[in-house]
């Protein structure tokens, strides 16, 4: 109940206060709208801006999927053969650190369809967490337990079934936690770069098309849904860990 | 002795490392006998049982067991940590070995509940690693060893990481699941009072390279029970096995 509650009465507080001071400060709309006056403006336009939060909401799941399937099949290559991790692996790491927002206009370029390049952005920026964390775990399987699926017979699809698998889904799930916000980090950040053309458009787009405008308290709200989709995606995953681990592993104990 | 279930002769082991871990090991188990290997710890005991199973090849020697020899699993075994795998239950880590063999887990689950019974732990086959004890978790070590049936049990110091008094309950229970099966039995130990209530035939091995250097014969009928502990014969053997380890231990002179 206090774990809840604290955090539920911490952000009550905050917005609170933020109401107080805009009022009493009389600080401008377009400055710093008040929390009643974002939550009246998204209420209008919310019309308008649910189309764009689904088009971000395509790009983030498309992106988290493809980087699910590409981080595991991938890893997989990798805990097969160390040679194909040797020569892949320093590519995925130069992926990783190079800064999405500084080749995203490159991929705008080579990638004609904007839908396209987003998700590839996005892709890029969600990918290697799920990627290293599954090397590790197809590689964490209790040498002993290994020793006995060799005693007894176990085929190659055994192994990997009954043992590689399961020794490897608390890492892979710790990846997932670190994708799903960064996916839609990547997506918005991409979406930014590619500005607001195109005819179909996310939140991003939205965002810098009221910002030109001087639209300060839609700003608010675009921003406001894309905080929703983030705790959205954060909690989920949280509950997806415990209904996969909760029974057996130690990072989903409870005392 | 031909008709030895587990033989080997004038092994030698060497690592990867260069660590030469056998030299010019030999030694015989019988069908149905209960064989303890006792010596210093890095002697080579754990090696033995890993070349008896097949996990290991020999540098050198010759090797004769039901792992390398028969496709089925005729060979169990048990190692110093339970290993059980923390996402199955207790019923599928039994159910493992059968289930690797091709049964589907309705075909197996008599066998599983029968040899689950057998240690104690019949009302736990729903139960995961993590809510046992480290003596329940062993036990269910030992069920999923059982449940194949297996011709050859090799044991590496199961027992060391456990209290006194589960280990000698354990010692027991081991006894009598040997007694009901027509099973040999490869045990490893450091603990001489534990080779001595277990095995009908002791092994001393050397200090590294290992090789066996010294055998005691414990007579003592079985089953044994925990008054054996303080009977004359099983202080004899003791003492005997202590004098065979201060022998071949002994420092250069």
């Amino acid at each position: 109940m206090k774990r809840r509650a604290l955090p539920l009465l911490t952000l009550l507080a905050l917005l609170l206060g933020w109401e107080a001071l805009v009022r009493i400060a009389q600080i401008p709309h377009y400055t710093l709208p008040a929390p009643s006056l974002v939550l009246q403006t998204l209420a209008a336009n919310f019309g308008s801006l649910a189309g764009s939060w689904w088009f971000t909401l395509k790009i983030t799941f498309g992106a988290l999927a493809l980087a699910c399937a590409g981080g595991v099949l991938i890893a997989s290559v990798f805990a097969l053969s160390r040679t194909a991790e040797a020569a892949l692996f320093p590519i995925a790491v130069v992926l990783q650190v190079t800064p999405i927002v500084a080749i995203a206009p490159l991929i705008l370029i080579y990638v004609e369809s904007t839908t396209a390049a987003l998700l590839l952005c996005a892709w890029i920026v969600a990918f290697f967490p799920i990627l290293s964390n599954t090397v590790i775990g197809l590689r964490a399987a209790d040498p002993n337990l290994r020793d006995l699926y060799r005693l007894y017979r176990a085929t190659p699809w055994q192994r990997l079934r009954l043992l590689l698998v399961p020794s490897a889904l608390p890492y892979f799930v710790a990846g997932l936690k670190v994708s799903g916000g960064l996916s839609l980090i990547g997506a918005v950040t991409a979406e930014m770069v590619a500005g607001a053309a195109g005819r179909e458009t996310g939140l991003a787009s939205r965002i810098l098309e009221a910002s030109f405008r001087t639209e300060t308290p839609k700003m608010f709200a675009a921003l406001l849904l894309l905080v929703l989709t983030g705790v959205l995606i954060f909690w989920s995953f949280e509950a997806l860990s415990r209904a996969l681990l909760g029974r057996w592993h130690a990072s989903e104990q409870r005392d | 002795m031909n008709d030895a279930i587990v033989s080997l002769e004038g092994v030698d082991k060497r690592f990867a490392s260069g660590l030469l871990a056998l030299s010019g090991a030999s030694l015989q188990v019988a069908p149905g006998e209960f064989v303890t290997l006792i010596g210093p710890s890095g002697c080579g005991k754990s090696t033995v049982l890993r070349l008896a199973a097949g996990l290991d090849v020999p540098s050198a020697g010759r090797i004769d067991a039901p792992a390398l020899a028969s496709e089925a699993a005729q060979t169990a075994f048990v190692f110093q940590e339970p290993t059980l795998m923390p996402w199955a239950s207790v019923f599928d880590n039994v159910w493992l070995p059968l289930r690797l063999a091709g049964a589907s887990r309705s075909a197996a689950r008599a066998r599983i509940e029968a040899v689950l019974a057998a240690v104690g732990l019949g009302e736990f086959a729903a139960a995961f690693p993590n809510e046992l004890s480290g003596g329940m978790k062993m036990r269910v070590s030992i069920a999923r060893a059982l449940v194949t049936r297996p011709q050859l049990l090799l044991m590496d110091e199961p027992f060391a990481a456990l209290d006194e008094f589960t280990r000698q309950k354990l010692n027991s229970d081991l006894l009598e699941a040997w007694q009901a099966q027509s099973l040999a039995v490869m045990f490893v130990t450091h603990s001489i009072y534990e080779a001595v209530f277990l095995s009908q035939r002791v092994l001393v091995m050397s200090g590294r390279p290992g090789r066996v250097v010294a055998e005691v014969a414990i007579d003592a009928p079985y089953p044994r029970p925990p008054s054996f502990r303080t009977s004359a014969a099983y202080l004899q053997a003791c003492a005997a096995l202590t004098q065979a380890l201060e022998t071949s231990h002994a420092p250069a002179a």
